[in-house]
């Protein structure tokens, strides 16, 4: 099983790598982009089977490593 | 005053802080490979400035869960006292040793300059040669040194005097921000944990310990550590 995690910066946390991604956007001829927000991507190759048990340890990798939950939020999609 | 010095791979300003704690106590630090999950009884660990892991995920988030880290978080639980710098400040905020975290620079671009700091307090073993509102001359070289806490972490540090450094202007202003190389929230440089035992900060007082490098600001940081630690 694969799970997919996405790491994203909270609501009012500035984030300058998405203002710098958004202008150059708009000047590379794209002036319907406003707000960019970046993130993280995270593919993990899993050995368990149980869909709530792996979701459950993704979950606590993210608390533990993949995310700082100061700044950042994480989200947890199970594949195959 | 017996030190330690944490080695990880991508450590890169060990030797530095060796050589300013080996200045002021005539001793050389006990250095400390990262995968060493104990070392000797010490006086202070210290988590010195590089790139560690690369910077790989966050900054300090690989470091921060290295079996010494484990060691250094029970010491520091214990009172043992922890200096984080630069690299360091970034790990040991990963561990949890210290709230908030240290975010990209706000212009995005690495900043290596000397800069102004103002030392808000001289109540702790870190700052005691220091007078508050002293201003210093010491460099940083960073690109993640944006200190971000929330709104409730932010007025706990304020209330508490956990605020150890403020970036300022020569004269020692904060005002409009001025001084401030990275965006950081506050102007924050440098902060304590609730009981003062655990210092982070971005500038390198090891940096500015003797005239050749261009200043000996830094120098008093050690001194205090050592009056307060021997």
């Amino acid at each position: 099983m694969k799970a997919r995690v996405h790491v994203t910066l909270k609501n009012g946390v500035l984030d300058p790598q998405g203002k710098a991604i958004g202008h150059s956007l708009n000047r590379l001829g794209f002036p319907e982009v406003g707000d960019v927000r970046q993130g993280k991507f995270i593919e993990l190759e899993l050995a368990e089977t149980d869909p709530a048990k792996a979701k459950a340890r993704v979950d606590e990798m993210c608390r533990k490593l993949l995310a700082n939950t100061v700044i950042e939020n994480y989200s947890i999609e199970l594949v195959g | 005053m017996k030190a330690a010095v944490l080695v990880f791979p991508g450590s890169n300003r060990e030797g530095d802080v060796a050589q300013a704690i080996e200045l002021v106590t005539g001793r050389r630090p006990q250095m400390v490979w990262h995968g060493d999950g104990d070392f000797e009884k010490v006086d202070l660990i210290v988590v010195p400035g590089g790139f560690s892991y690369g910077d790989y995920l966050r900054c300090g988030a690989m470091a921060a869960q290295s079996p010494v880290m484990a060691e250094v978080k029970k010491r520091a639980a214990q009172g043992v006292p922890v200096l984080g710098i630069c690299n360091g400040f970034q790990i040991v905020t990963e561990a949890g040793l210290l709230p908030g975290t240290l975010m990209r620079n706000s212009h995005l671009k690495f900043v290596c300059a000397d800069v102004h700091l103002r030392v808000e307090t001289s109540q702790s073993l870190f700052t005691n040669r220091y007078q508050a509102g002293q201003v210093i001359k010491v460099p940083v070289a960073h690109a993640e040194g944006n200190y971000f806490a929330d709104a409730d972490t932010m007025k706990r540090l304020e209330d508490r005097g956990q605020i150890a450094f403020r970036y300022c202007g020569p004269d020692g202003s904060t005002v409009d921000g001025r001084g401030n190389p990275n965006g950081s929230s506050s102007n924050i440089a440098g902060v304590f944990n609730d009981t003062k035992t655990v210092l982070g900060l971005m500038p390198h007082p090891e940096n500015a310990v003797e005239p050749m490098f261009g200043g000996t600001d830094g120098k008093a940081l050690f001194e205090g550590m050592v009056e307060a630690l021997s």
